[in-house]
């Protein structure tokens, strides 16, 4: 028997998706897929890789299937980068497509998705091509529904290029399981920049990334999470090349009653590698900042250098951080590191700001951008840098507007 | 015209200032001396603004308004400027936006328009030149990774361009060796003016070479316990602070 527990509306509903998307030519890997979540379910408290973030309890109901989703904007690429949708892929077949989709993280989310793919953008830059602007890539998908979309990016050896993911606001209730499957070939570099924008309070989403680092190659990533409902970024990347190096940022700016989860899989499978992780948190309100990261260092992986640290900065008495950092570590000559910090605004801080004239709300509204800017620092795309910096003086700015008419 | 009349404070249940009256006219420099856990930095804060301090009497009045019952930024735009004796490190802060923030942050409290981009830039740069302060320290977070003299040379950038009625200088001497300690001494000799008094702060006589007081007090206990002219700090470098010590007792 597959389910052992009762089966909930929300089990039904994604059964009869899955019935009506095994028939394609991805069909066994679907079917392997949807295996693996059976087996699990949704995942609750229980599964301790989703402790802090009780996806059973929230996805009570499954909103109708979002028509079209993931379906790619029609784009010209620029020269050396070839683009197709990934409907169209998995309709022809497209040997290499089919094996980057199979990553087994063993996560019910990134199963689920595996399993009930819609459509989504399949991005090929090809060996040696050095991108210019930054490339888009689209997570969105249509309100009030839910959506199961996947991109995938393969970039070639040597190749380097800026992707930016976006996911634009989701006012209405909606649900949303979004992949992207990025493959670095030995020597390539990449920048992604994803940014999940806000989301209306009944919103669900999760967007997972999974990443492989090849030889000598360099995945730098930032992520902006602004809020909403329940929004979980997973990340599940391995070091596989010897030299390859990654590095994980993000920042989080939680208000009301946002519930913001990273949780992060970074696995060193060759020497040589470096890894780092950052993310910064700031909550306010009722708000939930959730931060898991593994780093998983393999017997092979020698002379391993992996710093992974989360700080949080808590606005409101209300406000809530779990942070739970790990290290698994088998091979003996790496040098690995991890912190956790959380706390509120620095008394001494505040005092020197405003010794100085500033405003109470001036001054806290400054520091709280400094504690940001940290973060921002390592985006490397200037204009990127600048214009998510513009978003973080903005969250403020409506976070002043929100105190005020709540001091009225 | 700073006026300190019987001004008493203690943290929790222990007393820190006991009674102290002091005046500091328009144009003056006055310093104040005294042992190690005197009160004197307890002084420079409760004139700032600085929470924890329970102000159990008294006054402290600047051209004759009580500053004890404003915000510390309604002080900052009345005129007080504190320079730390520790600056505090902001990482994050870029020094140009928080010097851009607390100019303008002034201006509009007192109903003056904000400087703009070119003029800022300009009276940053003309304050720096004169403070040996680099465009690279200009770049970095406030304060951050900066020295003992760095810190304290941004503490007299600020005051050049904030233009205070009142300047409390917090042991401004400490951790400076003497190029930075007459570095520092020309920037706050530069703003001395007949509209502006200065409360200098300090455990050493050395300071007192180079920023020249018109009054020196001698502290110990939370009180004043003798005031003079330059030749008091003089005295104090020969004699020590044991006999104040003994007779504050």
């Amino acid at each position: 028997m597959r389910l052992a527990r009762e089966r909930s509306s929300a089990d039904l509903a994604l059964e009869q998706f899955f019935e009506r998307r095994k028939h394609d030519r991805a069909a066994d890997l679907r079917e392997e897929a949807w295996d693996s979540f059976t087996r699990k379910g949704l995942p609750s408290r229980r599964v301790e890789s989703w402790h802090y973030t009780d996806l059973r309890a929230v996805l009570r109901e499954i909103s109708p299937e979002a028509a079209e989703a993931g379906k790619p904007a029609h784009v010209t690429p620029p020269a050396g980068v070839v683009m197709t949708s990934l409907r169209e892929a998995l309709a022809q077949g497209d040997v290499e497509v089919m094996a980057a989709l199979a990553p087994q993280t063993g996560d019910a989310a990134v199963d689920l998705n595996a399993a009930l793919m819609q459509d989504g953008a399949v991005v090929r830059i090809g060996a040696g091509v050095r991108l210019d602007h930054p490339l888009t890539l689209d997570a969105s998908a249509a309100e009030g529904a839910s959506s199961f979309t996947r991109n995938l990016v393969l970039v070639g050896e040597s190749a380097r290029a800026t992707i930016v993911e976006t996911a634009p606001p989701l006012l209405a209730r909606g649900q949303e399981n979004h992949a992207l499957v990025l493959q670095l070939a030995a020597g390539a570099e990449v920048e992604l920049v994803s940014d999940f924008g806000p989301g209306d309070p009944e919103t669900v989403r999760i967007y997972s990334l999974l990443a492989s680092i090849a030889q000598g190659s360099a995945l730098k990533s930032s992520a902006f999470i602004w809020g909403g409902g329940l929004l979980r970024r997973q990340i599940f990347a391995t070091l596989a090349g010897e030299r390859a190096a990654a590095s994980f940022n993000g920042v989080a700016m939680l208000g009301q009653r946002a519930h913001a989860d990273v949780t992060l899989v970074v696995r060193h499978a060759a020497p040589h590698g470096k890894s780092r992780e950052r993310f910064r948190y700031i909550v306010d309100d009722e708000a939930t900042g959730v931060f898991q990261g593994k780093v998983s260092v393999a017997q092979a992986a020698q002379k391993t250098d992996g710093a992974m640290q989360s700080k949080a900065l808590l606005l409101s008495p209300g406000a809530t951080m779990n942070s739970k950092p790990e290290l698994e570590i088998f091979a003996d000559d790496v040098v690995c590191g991890h912190g956790a910090a959380c706390g509120r605004l620095e008394a001494e801080q505040m005092f020197y700001l405003m010794a100085r004239g500033l405003p109470r709300a001036e001054a806290e509204a400054l520091l709280i951008e400094g504690f940001a800017n940290e973060a921002l620092a390592e985006i490397e795309t200037e204009t990127l840098r600048e214009a998510f910096g513009g978003k973080v003086a903005s969250w403020l700015g409506a976070r002043r507007l929100q105190s005020k008419g709540d001091a009225r | 015209m700073l006026e300190v009349k019987n001004l008493h404070v203690s943290i929790g249940a222990r007393k820190i200032i006991d009674g102290l009256n002091l005046t500091v006219a328009d144009g003056e420099v006055a310093a104040i001396m005294g042992p190690n856990g005197t009160g004197k930095s307890t002084l420079s804060y409760v004139i700032s603004g600085r929470e924890g301090y329970d102000v159990t009497d008294g006054e402290v009045l600047l051209d004759g308004e009580n500053l004890l019952e404003l915000e510390p930024n309604e002080r900052a735009a009345k005129g007080v400027f504190l320079a730390f004796q520790y600056p505090v490190e902001i990482p994050g802060v870029a020094t140009m936006t928080f010097l851009k923030a607390a100019i303008n942050a002034q201006r509009r409290a007192r109903g003056e328009g904000e400087l703009q981009t070119p003029d800022f830039m300009k009276r940053v740069n003309d304050a720096a030149a004169k403070l040996g302060v680099s465009k690279e320290m200009l770049r970095r977070p406030l304060n951050s990774g900066f020295s003992g003299g760095e810190k304290k040379r941004m503490e007299i950038l600020q005051m050049a361009l904030l233009q205070p009625r009142l300047g409390v200088l917090d042991e401004t001497d400490s951790g400076l060796d003497v190029d930075a300690l007459r570095t520092v001494s020309e920037g706050v000799n530069a703003l001395r003016a007949k509209d502006r008094c200065f409360l200098v702060i300090t455990h050493y006589q050395r300071l007192l070479d180079y920023i020249k007081p018109d009054t020196v007090h001698v502290m110990a206990k939370g009180r004043i316990l003798r005031s003079g002219g330059p030749e008091l700090a003089l005295e104090v470098e020969e004699t020590g602070y044991k006999d104040y010590i003994s007779e504050a007792a």
